[in-house]
């Protein structure tokens, strides 16, 4: 077992990742390559903004595939995630067969044997046709595979995970009046949560769990690169120092990578060709999301512009 | 390979990571695809397989250092030291292999131990230890006493009679090899005991653990020592987690199949009472509503501490809790709680009100004057203390009064049974008018007492 067809096999994964601006670490490309490999699904965990939901995006970008979305919510349940039986169209159907119905049973002569007759066209109004496919469903039914991504899994309720497990574990659900579908070709299935809630076991068990925590500063740069290309390298290091620095703070909301990429977008915008006290101290809400979060880092400004600017002379 | 799999496995538990035999079977498909070529992604596709939160992956990174920083045996010997029957007091197969190739030097009258300790390959004995390791089934440690014993039958399993017999048959002849042996066997005893320590560490730290959290468990909480609070904090926090699992069930629960007809009737008055949409009945379950009134004078305080700790570590079970604390008067202590970390909190809260002597009546009028309007017929009110009033007027009054208005009044007494009525505890006249009277002295009888409350409102 000892070749390098792993290593490269992950160096692809990241390449691919990174061809669709998705700069990954080594961990997250090596879980979606075993994810790949062992069939599993990704549990992301990590604080918002760090791009649990891009990394779903991009790996269906990479691999061409339609990307399914479930926003999970409180009161999700399986008549909005997996399937519904559509009972309007079964009404209505009903009331316009109504004389056909007239016509097969006008020859029964008693209750029975109309009964009987009825039995004979087995559940025409509990087919396929009349089946409503929510994501969860539409997923399965993907001829060619798709992305299925469940987002935010722990803002639903606790029942909703139990529904999971079968579709996690072995790609299939089971429709109590028409049996199991089963996956045409398993998808890549990612869920994503921000530990609001603890997730059961049962879950946990069943996927590969990766936590994607706050980049390193180098890995954090090229990500800033990659989605902001105008911005120059000088004011680059300048401003991902800044935000390292910001997040020793003990704020109520640290900046994560979404919020990074936000502001160097306004830097340029504004264009600004390096930190300085008046312009960080203009753009700090596009930061930071809460008041006391401003209030807190506006006297440390100075110090970290001049940390992190000293930080940029020696790397 | 696969024998070293199992043992890191075994290793990852010690280190209190959960792994269940599901779980080591999809790491080891995993690691099947991956190799073991490249360590950090072996050590990446360990963390994303087994650990399941971020504490585990914090531990099994470690243990993974330390599992893999010890020279694994190689995997032909391994096996071959498996079929091989115990052949503890002579020399070892591979013993034997080493001893060819390196016997040119020291004479041929000394065992093949000595030609490889002579010969200084640390390689050789590395792995020589290693499968001694193996042969003792060192992986089986669990206990610290246990290394004495462990160390022996390494030491016997590489031959280290013939070593002694050897340094004694030179010591005559050639004292200076004789010298040079006696210096390595120390050297060698040294390596094994630091192997078999490292082992301990491996493999030993879930039993420990699991002992000594069941010791922590039945110990009474009042008189534990300072540097147990720590630990006991931990179990606290444990037994708050199997709770939040057991009892964090939905609120809201759909009967399937019973249809709500006066919701259907009116969600479908627009089509003339035509079915479009279905309403469906729906069962309403309450979350515990909990107001608890600890006593934090002397030796209470302690228990208070922890049972504040675990009734606001529930917040999935219960809705909604508000605390208060008393000694001499009694003051409420639900923000303080929420607000601080346990150790924090505590000291606030005894700076405020602890350290006094007990007044059960005051401290009993003072939640009547402030926050009777508290409780409504869904609270259950917990009161933990001991009832010793120091003959003060008990207020008993006011304590059936706070029954009549609550869903269920429960007492909680560190005490035991046998004093409850002596001295001047007031424990029997409050018993009459409480729905339910505990002894709550340990971590364990906390939690059934806690359970058994939640459970009340299932």
């Amino acid at each position: 077992m000892a070749d390098s067809r792993p290593t490269t096999a992950i160096e692809a994964v990241e390449s691919g990742l990174a061809a669709q601006g998705y700069i990954a670490s080594r961990q997250i490309a090596t879980a979606v390559y075993l994810s790949q490999q062992i069939d599993k699904p990704i549990l992301v965990e990590g604080p918002a903004g760090v791009g649990k939901t891009e990394l779903a995006k991009a790996i269906a970008a990479w691999r061409g595939l339609k990307m399914i979305r479930l926003q999970c919510y409180e009161g999700l349940d399986e008549a909005k995630a997996l399937y519904e039986w559509k009972y309007a169209k079964q009404l209505l159907y009903t009331q316009i067969l109504k004389d056909k119905l007239g016509e097969v049973l006008g020859e029964a002569q008693t209750l029975d044997a109309a009964l009987g007759q009825l039995h004979a066209f087995g559940d025409v109004f509990f087919s396929k046709e009349f089946v409503e496919p929510r994501p969860l469903l539409q997923a399965l039914e993907q001829p060619a595979g798709c992305v299925l991504l469940i987002d935010e899994i722990d803002k639903s309720d606790a029942e909703f995970e139990s529904l999971l497990l079968e579709i996690l574990s072995d790609f299939q659900v089971t429709i109590p009046e028409l049996g199991t579908v089963s996956a045409v070709a398993p998808p890549t299935v990612i869920l994503t949560s921000n530990s609001e809630r603890d997730l059961g076991d049962a879950l946990k068990r069943r996927c590969l769990h990766l936590h994607i925590g706050f980049p390193e500063q180098r890995l954090e740069e090229r990500i800033v690169e990659s989605r902001v290309p105008g911005i120059s390298q000088t004011l680059r290091k300048q401003m991902v120092g800044f935000i390292h620095e910001i997040r020793t703070l003990d704020l109520k909301k640290l900046p994560s990578v979404s919020e990074a990429i936000d502001w160097a977008r306004v830097l340029v915008l504004l264009q600004a060709s390096e930190l300085d006290h008046e312009i960080v101290r203009d753009t700090l809400n596009v930061l930071l999301k809460y008041e006391a979060d401003i209030e807190a880092a506006t006297p440390q400004i100075s110090a970290f512009i001049a940390k992190a600017s000293r930080q940029g002379v020696f790397s | 390979m696969r024998e070293n799999l199992h043992r890191f496995f075994r290793a990852a538990r010690g280190a209190g990571v959960r792994v269940s035999p599901a779980e080591s079977i999809d790491a080891m498909r995993a690691v099947a695809e991956v190799g073991f070529a490249d360590r950090a992604i072996l050590r990446d596709t360990f963390l994303l397989t087994l650990a399941k939160t971020q504490d585990e992956k914090r531990s099994l990174g470690d243990c993974f250092d330390l599992f893999f920083s010890q020279p694994e045996p190689p995997q032909e010997s391994s096996e071959q030291n498996e079929t091989d029957d115990e052949n503890d007091s002579g020399a070892n197969p591979e013993a034997d292999a080493h001893g060819d190739a390196t016997g040119d030097a020291q004479g041929e009258n000394v065992g093949p131990l000595a030609q490889m300790l002579l010969s200084q390959d640390r390689t050789a004995i590395s792995a020589a230890i290693a499968n001694a390791s193996s042969a003792a089934s060192l992986s089986d440690i669990r206990y610290f006493t246990q290394r004495g014993i462990f160390q022996t039958r390494i030491l016997n399993a590489m031959g280290i009679e013939r070593l002694r017999d050897d340094i004694d048959d030179q010591t005559a002849g050639n004292p200076a090899l004789a010298e040079r042996l006696q210096e390595a066997l120390n050297d060698l005893r040294g390596t094994v005991r630091d192997a078999v320590s490292q082992a301990l560490l491996l493999y030993g730290r879930e039993e420990a653990e699991n002992l000594r959290n069941e010791i922590l468990r039945n110990a009474p909480l009042a008189r534990i020592e300072p540097r147990q609070v720590e630990q006991m904090r931990a179990v606290i926090r444990q037994i708050a987690r199997r709770l939040r699992e057991r009892f964090s069930k939905p609120r809201k629960r759909q009967r399937r199949g019973h249809l709500d007809v006066r919701r259907t009737l009116r969600r479908n008055a627009a089509w003339g009472g035509v079915p479009f949409l279905t309403a469906w009945k729906r069962k309403h379950r309450d979350r515990p509503k909990i107001v608890a009134l600890c006593d934090v004078s002397g030796s209470v305080a302690r228990v208070s501490d922890f049972f504040l700790l675990l009734i606001h570590s529930l917040h999935e079970v219960v809705d909604d809790v508000r605390s208060f604390a008393f000694s001499g008067h009694l003051i409420e202590v639900s923000d303080i709680l929420e607000s601080k970390s346990p150790e924090e909190a505590m000291k606030e809260i005894m700076s405020k009100v602890g350290f006094g002597s007990s007044d059960y009546g005051n401290s009993f009028a003072d939640f009547e004057n402030g926050w009777m309007s508290a409780i409504t017929p869904q609270t259950t009110v917990i009161v933990l203390g001991d009832a010793r009033s120091n003959n003060l007027d008990p207020r008993a009054d006011i304590l059936r009064r706070i029954g009549e208005r609550s869903k269920r009044l429960v007492w909680l007494n560190p005490e035991g049974r046998m004093v409850w009525g002596f001295g001047d505890s007031e424990m029997p006249r409050y018993a009459t008018f409480c729905s339910v009277v505990r002894q709550c002295a340990t971590a364990q009888q906390l939690e059934r007492a806690v359970s058994d409350i939640v459970a009340t409102y299932q």
